[in-house]
């Protein structure tokens, strides 16, 4: 009886590790077929001259993270909070986003000494 | 006193004496069980505090914004359009809205620069949210120093602390008279930032935008009402995502709760049976663990949920904050008032307490009505 269960077991776990090799081999044969798709999206994106890869359609600024600015999610009215569902999904990039929210305890830099 | 009353009294007194036998186990659950509700909690209060947060600045906004779109984007309207809009019907003012984001070199923050409605400004002259001048720490009379479009610097007096309703206000508003406006932000004489109405009738509110619409095609109304909508559902939205996120901790919880409860010690289990043997019945020992578990799943409710309240106050926002805001964390940063409702806490109470009684109770009920001998002897 016990022996059964093992076989079982172990039978279940040799199945599951054929699928997984097997869609790691379709995945290698899917990426080698879709080398000219790549090279023809490269061709379009070249021409369009695009600026991201567009993984949220909602608003402009997760849109296009690297066109984005400081000002554009808060436009509706005076100090409204961004409010675009994929805001909180696509944060803004590195070259945006104030250090202040990350180190809050030491008050922000004095303003005065980062200007003439 | 009555026989059903003396009897929970107690039992009552055995939970306590029980608690107290086991305290170091009971002291684990509930720090384990607390952790959980405070992540869970801190997610509830947040979004609580930022949709009042939001409610609250749109309180003193205008019933209807009116901004202009040129190329796709938010463009400058003509001060000259306030006459067509104050002569439509149900319009009881309009007038021209001057303000504008404003980032601060040093710090990257953006800060919000607007011209107050009763212009008593002199040029050159400021007055400041209080956090904004904390931060820079800048006195009454001392002087704020501001880039122009043009990349100069312009000194600004501090004349006083700006009004503000809410914590954002504080830590990013600074008013400026109307000249000083356009020195900073270069919007020429004869446009403004957006335009606003007042309306008395909130059910005229869609039909005057519908005509601003017909009127101006390049014109987009916002309605204060909707924009309240909107972020009282994003943020419910975002807290969904956040707890979604958090359902992995959640559950490891529960599976620790089951694997507890579930396999009761040899000890709980000889306990059960001498009571049982000494002439408990199935119901004392079922409400015996009852009061047991609910001793230890409010302890963690309350523990979990006023430290949730309690983190707000922290120097250090809560981790899960930035989350919530989104691009938010653009502006400098702040702490927003807590709030919590009775509808939240309801949530939560039966979000986290019931699954623990539900797992508690279920095995004891199984103990509790084998018979007692054979508990012993195993």
């Amino acid at each position: 009886m016990r022996s059964t269960r093992s076989g079982a077991f172990f039978a279940l776990v040799a199945l599951l590790a054929a699928l997984g090799l097997l869609a790691g081999l379709d995945a290698a044969r899917r990426q080698s077929s879709a080398a000219a798709r790549f090279a023809a999206n490269r061709a379009l994106a070249r021409w369009v001259v695009f600026t991201d890869l567009c993984f949220f359609t909602d608003a402009r600024y997760t849109r296009h993270p690297s066109l984005a600015d400081r000002h554009s999610p808060f436009q509706d009215s005076p100090l409204a909070l961004e409010h675009f569902p994929s805001g909180s999904l696509a944060p803004p990039p590195a070259h945006l986003a104030g250090t202040s929210w990350r180190r809050p305890e030491d008050g922000g830099p004095d303003s005065r000494s980062g200007q003439p | 006193m009555t026989t059903g009353l003396r009897r929970h009294l107690r039992i009552l007194a055995y939970v306590a004496g029980s608690l107290s036998r086991r305290w170091r186990k009971n002291l684990a659950v509930v720090g384990v069980y607390g952790l959980v509700v405070f992540t869970l909690a801190s997610v509830v209060v947040l979004t609580q505090s930022l949709t009042q947060e939001a409610v609250v600045a749109l309180g003193a906004a205008p019933e209807i914004m009116v901004q202009r779109l040129s190329a796709g984007r938010h463009g400058l309207s003509p001060v000259g359009g306030v006459g067509a809009m104050a002569r439509i019907v149900g319009v009881q003012a309009a007038r021209a809205r001057l303000w504008a984001y404003h980032t601060d070199p040093a710090t990257g923050e953006t800060l919000l620069l607007a011209v107050p409605e009763d212009g008593r400004l002199r040029e050159h002259e400021a007055t400041a949210g209080r956090d904004v001048l904390g931060r820079r720490a800048i006195p009454i009379g001392g002087t704020l120093r501001l880039g122009t479009h043009e990349g100069d610097s312009l000194p600004l007096t501090i004349s006083g602390v700006a009004e503000t309703a809410t914590a954002l206000e504080s830590a990013a508003l600074i008013n400026v008279s109307e000249a000083t406006f356009r020195q900073l932000t270069g919007m020429p004489e004869g446009w403004a930032t957006d335009l606003v109405l007042s309306v008395r009738n909130r059910r005229e509110l869609l039909t005057i935008a519908n005509k601003i619409a017909q009127a101006l095609p390049d014109a987009r109304p916002v309605i204060r009402d909707e924009l309240v909508r909107t972020y009282t559902s994003v943020f419910n939205w975002r807290s969904g995502v956040i707890i979604a996120a958090l359902l992995v901790p959640v559950l490891a919880f529960i599976l620790f709760a089951w694997d507890k409860a579930a396999g009761l010690s040899p000890d709980e289990r000889r306990e059960i049976g001498i009571l049982k043997a000494v002439g408990w019945e199935t119901a004392d020992v079922i409400l015996l663990k009852s009061y047991e578990a609910v001793a230890v799943s409010l302890a963690a409710f309350v523990l979990g949920t006023g430290l949730a309240v309690a983190a707000l106050a922290l120097p250090r926002p809560p981790a899960i904050l930035p989350a919530l805001l989104g691009w938010s964390t653009l502006y400098p940063p702040f702490r927003p008032v807590a709030a919590l409702g009775a509808y939240q806490v309801a949530t939560l109470f039966f979000l986290v307490v019931f699954p623990y009684l539900a797992a508690t109770v279920l095995p004891t009920w199984r103990a509790a009505t084998v018979d007692p001998d054979l508990v012993m002897r195993t």
